[in-house]
């Protein structure tokens, strides 16, 4: 924690440079049919109510009982995240009334969690990767909603989350910029994503953020914190964390100091506020709920959910890196998600691994992002773009047609190979057709032939005006050849 | 037969089996006692429609031959337990109007074997306290009438305040009172620190507290969930015996109930306890104990050893301690189970102006004041501060309560004896009004049995100076009930059969 600090993410003060320092705590929604203590289905956007059981609404006499799949999900979460898995852990309340809180205590894990201390490898430019520990991971329940927007003099409560697993993943404060806050998150989406423990899905309040945001000058101890709650996109959280580092900074350089408290984004404003009046003194009187035994299992079980888990993102792009020759940065961004993961294996089995990555990342992915568009939903199939491949490796296009291609095959469809049949879009090898595309070229430039000859690299020049009169169809490789026999250069 | 009230419940099955008797005759019985009994205040919810329809109903059952083991004998339920369609408020104003739509999983297995429902039995609010006179639904009266008490005048205090009467003790007081009254053949009760064991001391009649995780909680409103267990009351410990093997058994739903088979423990009455070894802990014989509690515990000694029992000495030195602990453990717990009623789901709400005076209102006008105190006292030692030196200690302690019977047993004991109350039963009203400990004494001999999830029985086995009935306790090791009930009954045997109190109500 106390490392140097790398004066790139330093935060240039009216006093001097200042670091940033981050920790979250994120909500994960386990990925179940039921809730974390009772039968009740977790299928989001039901009629308000329609999924509650008697536990989860608190009714007299009623106990959680643990839903095994829900245990079994943070298990393979803390494997994911290279984690201490602890074979024994208990459940706590933490007791406060509120409407949407049927129990008036949620069942937490506080002293003893299900997951103990991991690590996240996040890639965060092409060129720096970090790793953030984890401290803890936990299992608890969440709590319903208060509906205020129904009655002008009363509120309304819906209980459909209530008991809803959630697993709180909490980081250690490794975080030094908006940038690695951003990483962060979406690498532990990706993981839990690749898992099938979280849909990952921020838009549905699956994954919330809280963002713990402190600062200090280089080299010294932490700095107080303040606690951003709910954050709920990766973009805001990046958002909030460079507002609050600012505004704590400019408290401090005016030689003020920093409450600890709880504070809300507001991305409309773009600005943290207090949420201290709502928050008042709580003392949640935790201790172990009566209700339940402590959660035990053997290492047996851990094995067996580790052999049932899929290949997970690190070791895929270390497979990426090692298999296909592709560059650090690159795997990542191909493994970030397991859909393009998938795509690109498909595209770079038996052809130029290194040429697919290029074509998958830059065309195909830029392309998808500009429109908006999810990989699954992309108009140009694995198939078409190996088409698109295997074309330029043959020979048969250019890599500047190709672009032309793709942007058939993407508005229209089709076959590529058809495709450059029919349109003549066939690269021209033909060196008969290249010298006497040259030889016109030459004869109409006599000035630029003399310059050419004194500096080679004015070769250029003439390679541009052949493929001009050939379309770009002309084979690059051939017009240097003829136009360096040709100018005897 | 002329009053098939007086019969045990283990005689009433009989007779339905024989056919001697029908189920709505012996229910009807049962009914018009209770329509006769109502200044005892026993039943806050008298349930005659339904039992009587439960009642033809095993009637055909047994005529068709497929009774089971407690057909047509009618039983009191505690207001704890939640029972579908019926008043189920654990006698609190905060719970005004609830009627669950499901079945504890108790009274779901009385109903199971054929058991006949009678109604719902008045009882402490929230099981908190040690007389009944906690209860929203105002005081039980004991059967049992103080010393020169003659029934006119008692029957003139039975229609007003019930001063000058004796409690049942609590909090199944109702429970203790009905059976004691011949009100039900038996009843549900609970036991968080001595629910069972001291009202049935008070009124002569037999209680068992299992061990805890022996039945299931499920549907039954929470005090202290660490504590709480499910238990019959009878007039004989047989009767017990057939209750518990009914109400016993697993139940996934609470993940504190054991997955264990439930023993036949009727087989156990009358089996021989020779050779069994019974400790007599000597932290229980307490500095001003009465002189006929001394001689009760002493004549208790000599039935076990004339039945060939070996006794020992022995030592449970945190006992002291266990008292202090309790009042630590079990309001921590009860002021977070207490939580849910709040007044926006079910039961009580008194409207304030925003959220927080809502919550205020409903729960100053709901809870009683011995419920308000065991929250605020639990919300206390759970507070920041406070948790380590009150919590935790209280956690240790009872972990040494533990301690100190795995350690005896480990020598070889097989059962306990104390006796189960300090004295006999005191009059309603004269207790605990100025100093709240007073009332928590009650429970000294029986708490470090909850605190330590152990079985313990309340057995009558002699009367006292002013000729009130006084009870034995039998602790035992965990989940063997059914030495209990062998030990239990040798006291019974060797005392006689108490001689309950002629209606005077």
């Amino acid at each position: 924690m106390n490392a140097p600090a790398n004066p790139s993410k330093l935060i240039k003060g009216a006093t001097g440079d200042w670091e940033i320092v981050v920790g979250m705590e994120i909500h994960a929604q386990v990925s179940s049919h039921s809730k974390l203590f009772s039968g009740a289905s977790t299928d989001f956007g039901g009629d308000p109510n329609s999924h509650v059981s008697l536990v989860d609404a608190a009714m007299p006499g009623m106990l959680p009982v643990i839903n095994e799949e829900c245990v079994k999900q943070a298990v393979r979460t803390g494997i994911g995240l290279k984690a201490q898995i602890n074979h024994r852990s208990t459940f706590d309340r933490k007791n406060y009334f509120y409407p949407d809180l049927p129990q008036g205590y949620q069942i937490s894990q506080f002293k003893s969690p299900i997951v103990g201390e991991g690590v996240v490898i996040v890639d965060v430019t092409p060129t720096e990767q970090i790793t953030v520990g984890i401290e803890r991971l936990h299992l608890e329940q969440d709590a319903g909603k208060s509906l205020h927007d129904q009655s002008p003099t009363d509120s309304f409560v819906d209980l459909n989350r209530s008991g809803v697993a959630l697993m709180e993943i909490v980081s250690k404060p490794d975080i030094r910029s908006a940038e690695e806050a951003r990483a962060y998150v979406t690498k532990l989406r990706t993981i839990l994503r690749y898992l099938g423990t979280c849909d990952g899905n921020m838009e549905q309040g699956s994954l919330r953020a809280d963002v713990n945001v402190s600062v200090r000058r280089p080299g010294e101890g932490l700095g107080t914190r303040c606690e951003i709650k709910n954050v709920n996109s990766i973009r805001f959280i990046g958002q909030a964390v460079d507002v609050e580092a600012r505004r704590q900074i400019a408290i401090l350089e005016d030689g003020g100091s920093i409450d600890q408290e709880t504070r809300l984004f507001d991305p409309a404003r773009g600005e943290t506020r207090s949420m201290r009046s709502k928050e008042e003194a709580h003392d949640y009187r935790y201790f172990p709920d009566p209700d339940l035994l402590p959660l035990e299992f053997d290492e047996a079980f851990v094995e067996e959910l580790a052999r049932g888990l899929p290949e997970l993102p690190d070791e895929k792009k270390a497979r990426f890196m090692r298999d296909y020759g592709i560059a650090s940065y690159d795997a990542g961004v191909l493994v970030a998600e397991r859909a393009s993961a998938d795509f690109y294996e498909a595209v770079a089995t038996g052809r130029d691994a290194k040429m697919a990555a290029n074509w998958v990342i830059n065309e195909l992915f830029g392309r998808l992002n500009k429109e908006g568009f999810d990989i699954a939903a992309s108009p140009v199939s694995a198939a078409q773009l190996g088409a698109i491949v295997d074309l330029i490796s043959e020979g048969v296009i250019s890599g500047k047609i190709a672009k032309d291609l793709f942007e058939i095959v993407w508005t229209e469809g089709g076959d590529p190979r058809a495709l450059v049949e029919t349109r003549g879009m066939k690269q021209v090898t033909d060196t008969g057709a290249i010298e006497a595309a040259v030889d016109a070229i030459i004869a109409a430039n006599p000035d630029k032939v003399a310059q050419a000859q004194a500096k080679p690299t004015m070769l250029g020049w003439f390679v541009g005006q052949v493929m001009k009169q050939t379309g770009g169809k002309a084979n690059p490789q051939s017009v240097n050849d003829v136009l360096k026999s040709k100018l005897g250069i | 037969m002329t009053d098939v009230t007086r019969l045990t419940l283990a005689e009433a099955r009989d007779a339905l089996a024989a056919r001697k008797l029908s189920a709505v005759e012996l229910t009807q019985a049962h009914l018009d006692a209770m329509a006769k009994a109502r200044g005892l205040n026993a039943y806050v919810v008298e349930t005659p429609d339904q039992a009587l329809a439960m009642a033809a109903a095993s009637d055909a059952r047994i005529a068709s031959g497929a009774a089971g083991p407690l057909e047509g004998l009618p039983l009191g339920v505690k207001d704890l337990y939640a029972t579908k369609g019926v008043h189920t408020q654990a006698c609190s104003h905060i719970l005004d109007g609830f009627k669950p739509d499901y079945e504890s999983t108790v009274t779901s297995h009385l109903w199971r074997d054929g058991a006949v429902m009678l109604g719902k039995l008045n009882m402490d609010e929230f099981a908190m306290g040690s007389s009944n006179e906690t209860s929203y639904y105002g005081p039980v009266a004991s059967p049992w009438l103080p010393a020169g008490r003659d029934a006119a005048s008692a029957r003139e205090a039975l229609a007003g305040d019930k001063k000058g009467l004796l409690t049942p003790g609590g909090s199944s007081g109702g429970s203790a009172s009905a059976v004691a009254a011949h009100l039900c053949l038996g009843a549900t009760a609970s036991d968080t620190g001595g629910s069972i064991r001291q009202p049935a001391a008070f009124t002569g009649t037999v209680g068992i507290k299992p061990t805890y995780g022996r039945c299931s909680r499920w549907g039954m409103v929470a005090f202290a969930s660490s504590l709480d267990q499910a238990g019959p009351i009878a007039r004989t410990v047989r009767d017990c015996a057939i209750m518990l093997r009914s109400m016993a058994g697993h139940d996934a739903k609470d993940a504190t109930c054991i997955d264990a088979p439930v023993p036949d423990y009727e087989a156990s009455i009358g089996a021989s306890i020779k050779g069994k070894k019974i400790g007599v802990p000597r932290e229980y014989r307490i500095e001003g104990m009465p002189a006929e509690i001394e001689k009760l515990w002493a004549d208790g000694v000599a039935y076990l050893k004339a039945a060939g029992a070996e006794i020992v000495d022995i030592s449970l030195p945190h006992t002291r301690t266990a008292l202090p602990a309790y009042y630590i453990v079990a309001p921590a717990e009860a002021s977070s189970n207490l939580a849910r009623y709040d007044g926006v789901r079910y039961g009580l709400r008194v409207p304030g102006k925003d959220i927080s005076s809502m919550y205020e209102n409903t729960r100053r006008a709901g809870f009683g004041p011995e419920v308000r105190r065991r929250i605020m006292i639990g919300a206390y030692v759970l507070s920041a501060g406070y948790y380590d030196a009150y919590y935790v200690r209280a956690q240790k302690i009872r972990t040494l309560i533990r301690q100190d019977f795995e350690k005896v047993y480990a020598q070889g004991v097989d059962a306990i004896l104390t006796p189960a109350t300090p004295s006999a039963a005191f009059g309603i009203g004269e207790k605990g009004s100025a100093d709240p400990v007073e009332m928590y004494l009650n429970d000294v001999f029986t708490v470090t049995v909850n605190m330590a999830g152990l079985p313990g029985i309340a057995v009558p086995a002699g009367l006292s100076g002013d000729g009130l009935p006084l009870g034995l306790q039998l602790i035992g090791r965990p989940f063997d009930e059914e030495t209990l009930f062998s030990m239990a009954s040798v006291i019974e045997d060797s005392a006689g059969r108490m001689a309950l109190p002629q209606p005077w109500w």
